[in-house]
């Protein structure tokens, strides 16, 4: 069994090769079955793998360089259900995207399905590996293809810029990555992640921990859209073809979580133990700003693919502060709204796609009430609105509640209130969309005209004739959405994730069963179930949502009587926030070298 | 133990950076881009450094003899390749650039504004 565990990473890198040598030869639908059958065997290996782990994590040596006496040199893949099971989430939401993308546009010989499928492997490895080099090769990896499929519009404008900013801003962030790795090295002389944190359990904070732990932090929480490392996510996302949104937001995002929580739990755990509170306030630090920025921004955008791209921001700052609470439960939250929220996001840019393909715009305004010629896509953007704002009793719901309890546990009540707010603002704002472009309510002209024209698909990016939406095109979406609802509803689930959380957070056991291939008897796990509190905060999401929604479509009246000395100010604010997402590369970068000093000499501060 | 090298490095990373955000032509962003990185290389062959060392080759050399750290020289390679990679990649968008914005000064890319 074990022997399988490196193949869902390389039968995508041959597939992918195959396919960009053969594209100019094969026919365009047999490169289509051939991409998707090999996603296809890569979810399938990544859902047998995740299930060996869950009965026991192990750890696969590449070359059978085993570690001898405790010292390891060579490669490990190590795989427990959270890094398995992201890894099969990972390729499903790559079947998804590829089955979108059939009828979704023309790829250019093999192109597109080789990068897809490039995509699908570094994402895999990036999960399941054990080694720290690995790990950051792998982000390289993945960032490389992404930029790739950021620009494959290559003649057009905005996609070069985005894929300019894109590229230059997570370089950065991946060199200060293998500094941290480099300082890692120097200290403990190891690169495998269980030795190096078998070998700092014995080390205080020093400032080269903390720098080193600072430098990976900083490369993740880029990659994760952190305010302000956030700049290039929604550049990237408003030019990105529709199946590569899908994974972006789906996926690659919540990936720089995953990362940080895998990190800490493995490497920094133990010389950072005494100083858990400190590194707790300042990841929630990070989520707040991040989540209200995001959140804020969102409900302000008419550009659909922008408006969902500051959602995500909004809904990472709240993994960022599940994550941040640095305990079992969050990260059991975490995982849940992890892949709800891919799920569901993956399905709202299907629907913009469509929206896309059908009237070459995702310009709100221009939407107006055009919609009503496809209601089944009404129907998904509004179930994914709900979904979105965590509407009970759905997979959403049961992780947000698990994070609210975490939060309660930890003391940081309050975040239950950030955590309505990012509801009730992200899916009012997809609601609003709903109701202004599938039912033609409110007025059908709004401000920044000049994002009508960032919307506007210039050169096609869709195929076929326009008046006929292919099935497939819904099709997707709606079996996403289904799956976002009820994944939790599956026998075992929400008692196997807090199981698997309460594993993932076992910094001992991690370096016994990775170096020592150990068998680990776990303690009992204690379940916590979803309580009537977490019923009545959900609500009461929705109807902000709602809420939020209406106010959006009619509000206008009421904003123009709010007194000129609150709404100036908010104007100006707002004015400033959306002048510094200028597109330009210098303003990107010195932002984000404010943001990794700031992070740098708070945690210097804070933790040594 | 030498601190020069960590002192270039960091040198290195910040001019880099400086580089990048002061930079008023698309080639010069990604040079500077490309010296940001070399830091990198200064970092991970100066953890690797040891006094008198001998090149990792032992092919003509005893094997007692005392060596630099070959690891950290694979990872440079690796970070090579990635750079290669990377820069190669935003050149060709440069020269995209170029072609459709008839410019290469980050100012006059205007196709993205919120």
């Amino acid at each position: 069994m074990t022997h399988l565990t490196a193949l869902p990473i390389v039968v995508p890198f041959v597939a992918a090769a195959l396919l960009v040598a053969t594209g100019t030869v094969l026919p365009r639908w047999l490169q289509d079955c051939l991409a998707i059958a090999t996603a296809v065997a890569a979810a399938t290996l990544c859902v047998l793998l995740a299930a060996h782990a869950s009965q026991q994590p192990f750890a696969y040596w590449l070359g059978g360089w085993t570690p001898r006496r405790g010292v390891a040199i060579g490669i490990s893949l190590s795989v427990d259900p959270v890094g398995g099971g992201m890894a099969a989430f990972a390729s499903l939401m790559v079947i998804a995207a590829l089955a979108y993308s059939v009828h979704y546009f023309d790829a250019v010989e093999g192109l597109f399905h080789g990068l897809m499928l490039l995509f699908l492997a570094a994402m895999v490895g990036f999960c399941l590996t054990g080694d720290l080099f690995n790990l950051v090769v792998f982000f390289e990896l993945m960032s490389a293809v992404a930029f790739a499929l950021t620009a494959y519009r290559v003649e057009e404008r905005a996609p070069i810029q985005g894929a300019i900013n894109f590229a230059i801003t997570n370089s950065i962030a991946g060199y200060a990555m293998f500094i941290g790795v480099a300082m890692l090295y120097a200290r403990t002389g190891a690169l495998n992640m269980a030795q190096i944190g078998a070998a700092l359990d014995a080390h205080r904070a020093d400032p080269l921990v903390v720098v080193a732990m600072t430098l990976l932090f900083l490369g993740f929480l880029t990659k994760a859209a952190t305010v302000p490392l956030h700049f290039w996510l929604a550049d990237a996302h408003a030019v990105a073809p529709t199946p590569v949104c899908v994974l972006f937001s789906g996926v690659m995002v919540e990936l720089g979580v995953y990362a940080v929580a895998r990190l800490y739990w493995v490497i920094f755990a133990g010389p950072l133990g005494p100083h858990v509170n400190a590194l707790r306030a300042i990841l929630i630090a990070a989520g707040v700003i991040t989540a209200l920025l995001g959140a804020w921004m969102c409900s302000v955008q008419r550009h659909l693919k922008r408006l969902l791209a500051f959602s995500t921001i909004s809904h990472v700052g709240m993994l960022v502060c599940a994550v941040g609470l640095l305990g079992a439960k969050g990260i059991a939250g975490a995982i849940l709204y992890i892949v709800a929220h891919g799920f569901t996001k993956g399905a709202l840019f299907m629907c913009m796609g469509v929206l896309l393909h059908r009237f070459a715009t995702v310009d709100e305004f221009d939407l107006h009430g055009r919609g009503r010629e496809i209601p089944f896509v009404g129907v998904l953007v509004v179930v994914g609105g709900l979904l979105l704002a965590a509407a009970p009793p759905f997979t959403a719901f049961a992780g947000k509640s698990l994070i609210e309890s975490a939060s309660s546990d930890a003391g940081y009540g309050w975040l239950i209130a950030l955590f309505v707010v990012v509801s009730a603002a992200t899916g009012g704002a997809v609601l609003r969309v709903a109701g202004r472009v599938f039912l033609g309510w409110g007025p059908d002209t709004g401000p920044d005209p000049g994002q009508m024209r960032a919307a506007e698909e210039r050169d096609d990016e869709t195929r076929d004739r326009r008046e006929h939406t292919p099935i497939a095109m819904m099709a997707v979406p709606g079996v996403l959405l289904i799956a976002a609802a009820v994944v939790v509803f599956i026998p075992g689930a929400f008692p196997g994730v807090q199981r698997a959380a309460a594993r993932f957070t076992d910094h001992a056991a991690y370096g016994q069963w990775v170096l020592g291939g150990k068998h680990i008897r776990w303690p009992r796990v204690q379940i916590s179930h979803i309580e009537a509190l977490d019923v009545v905060y959900a609500l009461i999401a929705v109807a902000g949502a709602f809420g939020a929604a209406l106010l959006g479509l009619f509000g206008r009246p009421l904003r123009d009587a709010l007194p000129s000395a609150i709404r100036e100010p908010t104007r100006n604010v707002l004015h400033r926030l959306r002048h510094l997402h200028s597109g330009e590369i210098g303003d990107y970068v010195t932002w984000w070298t404010v943001g990794a000093s700031l992070l740098g000499a708070v945690c210097l501060v804070a933790l040594t | 133990v030498s601190f020069l090298p960590y002192v270039v490095a960091a040198w290195l990373f910040l001019i880099g950076l400086w580089g990048v955000v002061s930079s008023t032509n698309l080639i010069r962003t990604v040079l500077s881009l490309t010296i940001v990185q070399s830091s990198t290389y200064l970092v991970l062959l100066g953890v690797g450094y040891r006094s008198g060392g001998k090149a990792p080759i032992l092919a003509d050399i005893p094997t007692s003899s005392k060596l630099v750290d070959p690891v950290v020289q694979v990872l440079v390679l690796t970070d090579v390749v990635i750079e290669a990679t990377v820069t190669a990649l935003l050149l060709a968008l440069v020269i995209q650039a170029h072609k459709r914005f008839g410019s290469i000064r980050p100012a006059d890319l205007r196709a993205l504004r919120d």
